[in-house]
């Protein structure tokens, strides 16, 4: 982890302290078969991620589907119990708490989903929604105060608080998506776990809702773990930023890191793959195209899981899987997972 | 982006201006408008509009009462009989004519109410507990417990209802003399017995398509116990189908009665019911002779299935806010 | 198999089909409307455009924007009711194709005009094998036998670059990676050498890598054909990168039409303009984005006047009375729909949203 400041960088925030640390995460699921549903196999969906997250910050976690980046927000939220691995928050082992003290641990670390229109209970008006909250968690605000409480979380997402009684579908997809992060707000966490919170949404709603969630971690002072696929909306929120590719994260750094100076070749494909709007960099750009599909998650490759697709591979690559550490990025150095790093500035 | 917002929030204001349902600004009128909404109410209030609703809560309301109290829709007397009257058409003095046997048809067809409401009604309300219950804990707890709860319900639903009903009370045959009441809980008891496995079925299946959507997610998210997630998520948004199902099989159960009733081991004379009615009036020639025998109770009939299904389509739609 | 020899009687399609200079597609004035149980939505209100032979026009615009019923208004697969073509002619190679019997456009369709769709997996069929769908083109509409038609199918499994073309001909649609169904897609769309093909999303539901694939495939396919190619889709980057012009659409009208040199470097209509101006860029970290305001209009109740101008930054009065301003030259070869369109491209358009 390198946490030391970086020389010649536009400033990012302050690094506060860790609030999730996340140790060798690893969730796989198993593949059953037969008459008697006997397992055949397993889906390595997270296999050894750890990361940290500080206080305040937004670390974008980037990939293809089937990377395993959902299955990570769900297994930090603890809406999928982890194989092996730990996760901290603030001192507290999450997958230890049990009962009362993981629901009072659910307060910290909220999630907001990606589809606005399944992530609200359709039966369901959105004042009970935004106060369901509250339900559950009855001492964090009383009885009297909640519709109080629920009509300033509706005006803080920038909703009308008047709209307290209607139902989900007569909202449009980004006003939804305001009332799922008022809902993940109503506790005052620490963390949310955004999964690709704007990808449903238009491009024109999708830069309200990305300024408004900017807007509350500024005000709140709250952590984001910001999972999506799209390089361009996770580059311009995240202060750093993971890069995952078949369960694990290959590349780890500041966003300027990965973004000017990516090491690992997947990140420098990924990037480069990325369609640019500005027509006149067309003949400019050079465009990596990665041959052939990503490999099943239940069979990964040996040694480095890129290896099958990348145009550095050698003997080594598939007999040593190459560790997340710091390598050299020609400015200073950041983690990155392979043998062969070396910066390549992409456009 | 904080006037940009705003301007949002004016845009949505104006909507809001334009919308005469949304209650003013006034801090004591929006208390009012605030209070007290839930799926509930406003199924009620869409409920209240429905034209079809009324249709059918005006005609249940009027056979369950005639199933109590009979005596308020008729003076005559359905067990006086009077042979030379036999047979004879609808008049101003036996308005639905008279049957093979001299009874009014009208009196018999007001008494008949009771039987294939009993029937009908009861089946209904212990094939959906069970059913319900059965369905909910399948689908949501899934794994082994999913396993046998399908199998055990999978060994009722593979005999026949009328099957069944045909051998219960040939096994156990109804005496001359046994009580009404106890040969009405006997066809219960045989419909609740093989019919729950259906509505079990599709609460399961229904409650397997909700359990893994978003919304309930996030509720698990904020810490809710099982028992919440079952109330106030899975349960409203998968109920839809089961009300459909369960009042057309009101229908088929009612049907059941009558049929048990004309094979002759259901209720038997002097007991009154649709079904009997029904049955001897589609004996050889009657139909020809004498149509008004068949004709009312069967018309008596179907308007309260029909009145039943009408009443689960509106409430299945108010309980769709989607649809308002 | 009486549609299919009914069909061939038509005649080859070179004799029938010939475009006069070029020109393939000429939408004029097009109108659909949706009669729904809300009220009349208008998708379509009045749009025109043209497309050449070896020509790629981008139709660019978010949901709702009615980009892909215009889609389908061209090929003919608007569910009618609901949807209903109230105005304007979409002529192919001169001819009125909506004016055509049922017969003659389902032998447009395929052999001349063709389509390939967002979703690959629900555009394919499950229970047949791939081969067999492609095949099933040059059976119904050529006549083809049976083996001719699997070795044609092979050919072009090959030519969209699908490995194992020989052994995954009798594979089914599941068994393949959804970049291979997008391709199976194109093969089924491309296989009787249509000369227009409309792509309507090819590329949302792919991840980045596999998306900079198929837009290849797709660009090279055009370029070996001289086909000409509609993308429909929202993804400014996409656009960028492949098309030759733009149609920019907003609640069913085409607000603008440009080269994509010109429309990127300066928008012309300020819903172009607050577009660009909306998506975050790969290539720099900026602070805050700039939203368009607002959302985009339900199109039962489309706003009088311009309807942009409620999130318009510098809509005025005349924007809110008159009506929509029609399409005029602003510059050589490029149309907006705005009131203010040179004074927006000159970048000295008025805000009138700061208080």
């Amino acid at each position: 982890m390198s946490a030391e400041p970086i020389a010649n960088q536009t400033p990012t925030k302050a690094r506060g302290e860790v609030v999730l640390e996340v140790e060798d995460l690893v969730k796989h699921y198993p593949i059953k078969a037969g008459v008697f549903r006997r397992t055949v196999g397993h889906v390595k969906a997270l296999d050894g991620v750890s990361f940290q997250l500080y206080k305040g910050e937004t670390l974008g976690i980037v990939g293809e589907s089937g990377c395993g980046k959902s299955t990570l927000g769900r297994t930090l939220m603890r809406l999928e119990e982890p194989t092996a691995g730990k996760v901290t928050f603030d001192g507290i082992d999450m997958y230890a708490q049990k009962g009362g003290a993981m629901r009072r641990l659910r307060r910290d670390i909220q999630i907001v989903f990606q589809d606005p229109y399944t992530s609200l209970n359709p039966r369901m008006t959105v004042g009970d929604i935004i106060g369901e909250p509250f339900d559950i968690h009855p001492d964090v605000v009383g009885k009297s105060g909640r519709k109080v409480r629920v009509r300033e979380l509706l005006d803080l997402v920038g909703l009308n608080p008047e709209h307290i009684n209607r139902y989900p579908h007569q909202f449009s997809g980004g006003q939804r998506q305001r009332i799922g992060i008022a809902r993940g707000l109503a506790l005052n966490p620490k963390v949310i776990i955004c999964d690709e919170p704007v990808s449903a949404l238009d491009v024109s709603v999708q830069a309200q809702v990305v300024n408004l969630l900017g807007e509350l971690q500024r005000e709140f002072g709250l952590a984001y773990v910001f999972i999506a696929h799209d390089l361009s909306v996770v580059r311009h929120i995240s202060d750093r930023v993971g890069v995952m590719y078949l369960g694990k994260l290959v590349e780890l750094g500041d966003e300027a890191q990965i973004y000017a100076r990516p090491t690992h070749p997947y990140t420098q494909a990924l990037l480069s793959a990325v369609p640019v709007p500005d027509p006149t960099l067309r003949e400019a750009r050079e465009q990596i195209v990665l041959t052939g599909d990503v490999p099943s998650p239940a069979n990964p490759p040996s040694g480095c899981r890129f290896r099958t697709r990348c145009w550095k591979a050698q003997e080594i690559c598939s007999v040593e899987e190459p560790p997340l550490i710091p390598r050299p990025d020609g400015t200073s150095e950041h983690d990155s997972a392979c043998h062969f790093a070396e910066p390549k500035a992409v456009f | 982006m904080t006037d940009q917002q705003s301007s949002e929030k004016d845009v949505i204001a104006r909507d809001v201006a334009e919308d005469s349902t949304t209650a003013g600004i006034e801090p004591g009128v929006e208390e009012v408008s605030i209070k007290g909404r839930s799926l509930a109410s406003d199924a009620w209030i869409e409920l209240k509009h429905n034209p079809l609703f009324w249709v059918s809560a005006v005609l249940i309301v009027f056979f369950v009462t005639m199933a109590i109290f009979p005596q308020l829709f008729t003076s005559t007397d359905p067990d006086y009989a009077d042979l030379a009257r036999a047979r004879e058409v609808p008049s101003p003095a036996a308005w639905f004519g008279m049957d093979s046997q001299g009874y009014d048809v009208y009196a018999r067809t007001i008494y008949g109410a009771r039987a294939s409401i009993m029937v009908g009604l009861g089946a209904s309300v212990f094939v959906l507990i069970i059913g319900l219950v059965m369905g909910v804990i399948s689908g949501f707890a899934a794994g082994w417990l999913d396993a046998v709860l399908s199998r055990f319900g999978e060994i009722f639903i593979a005999i026949p209802l009328l099957l069944g009903g045909i051998l219960l009370l040939t096994i156990y045959p109804n005496r001359a003399g046994d009580p009404y009441l106890l040969i009405v809980g006997k066809i219960v008891f045989v419909i609740s017995l093989l019919a729950w496995p259906r509505i079990m079925r599709i609460m399961r299946s229904s409650v397997i398509q909700v359990k893994p959507t978003e919304y309930v997610m996030a509720a698990r998210a904020l810490g809710a116990t099982p028992l919440r997630l079952i109330k106030s998520h899975i349960m409203p948004n998968s109920i839809a189908p089961v009300i459909v199902v369960a009042t057309i099989d009101l229908g088929a159960y009612i049907a059941v009665e009558a049929t048990l009733s004309f094979l002759g081991i259901g209720l038997q004379p002097p007991a009154i019911s649709w079904g009997l009615a029904i049955s001897q009036a589609s004996g050889l020639g009657s139909v020809r002779n004498a149509p008004h025998m068949l004709i009312f109770p069967s018309i008596a009939l179907s308007l309260t299935v029909l009145s039943f299904i009408l009443l689960g389509d509106a409430v299945r739609d108010a309980l769709d806010p989607k649809l308002r | 198999m009486a549609r299919a020899v009914e069909e061939l009687e038509l005649g080859p399609r070179s004799e029938q089909w010939q475009p006069t200079d070029g020109r393939l597609l000429d939408v004029d004035d097009l109108f659909v409307e949706f009669r729904t149980r809300d009220g009349v939505a208008r998708a379509i209100n009045g749009v025109s455009f043209s497309l050449d032979e070896g020509d790629t026009l981008a139709i660019l615009g978010e949901s709702g924007s009615g980009k892909s019923v215009t889609a389908q208004a061209i090929m003919g697969i608007i569910d009618s009711p609901p949807g209903f073509i109230t105005g304007g002619e979409i002529r192919y190679c001169g001819t009125d194709i909506l004016t055509l019997s049922e017969e003659k456009r389902r032998a447009i369709r395929g052999p001349e005009i063709s389509m390939i769709f967002q979703d690959a997996l629900s555009a394919l069929n499950p229970v047949f094998p791939v081969g067999w769908q492609i095949a099933e083109m040059f059976r119904i509409h050529r006549g083809t036998n049976k083996s001719d038609a699997l070795d044609a199918a092979v050919t072009l499994m090959d030519r969209v670059s699908i490995p194992g073309a020989r052994q995954r001909v009798k594979s089914f649609p599941h068994q393949f990676s959804g970049g291979m169904r997008q391709r199976i897609m194109i093969a089924v769309a491309i296989a009787l050498d249509p000369a227009v093909l409309i792509a309507d999303e090819p590329t949302t539901a792919l991840d980045v890598t596999v998306q900079a694939q198929i837009m290849g495939l797709l660009k090279e396919l055009q370029e070996e054909r001289k086909m000409g190619l509609i993308l429909i889709t929202h993804d400014l980057g996409v656009v960028a990168d492949v098309a030759d012009r733009i149609a920019l659409m907003y609640a069913g009208r085409i607000v603008e039409r440009a080269g994509v040199f010109d429309l990127y470097r300066r928008p012309a209509h300020p819903y172009g303009e607050g577009l660009l101006e909306s998506i975050p860029r790969l290539d720099q970290k900026g602070e805050e984005l700039s939203a368009i305001k607002g959302l985009p209009p339900n199109l039962t109740r489309i706003p009088p006047g311009c309807p942009f101008n409620p999130r318009c930054r510098y809509a005025q009065d005349v924007c809110r009375v008159d009506p929509p301003p029609p399409l005029r030259e602003v510059a050589p070869d490029r149309v907006a729909a705005c009131h203010f369109a040179e004074d927006v491209l000159a970048g000295e358009a008025v805000r009138t949203d700061v208080r």
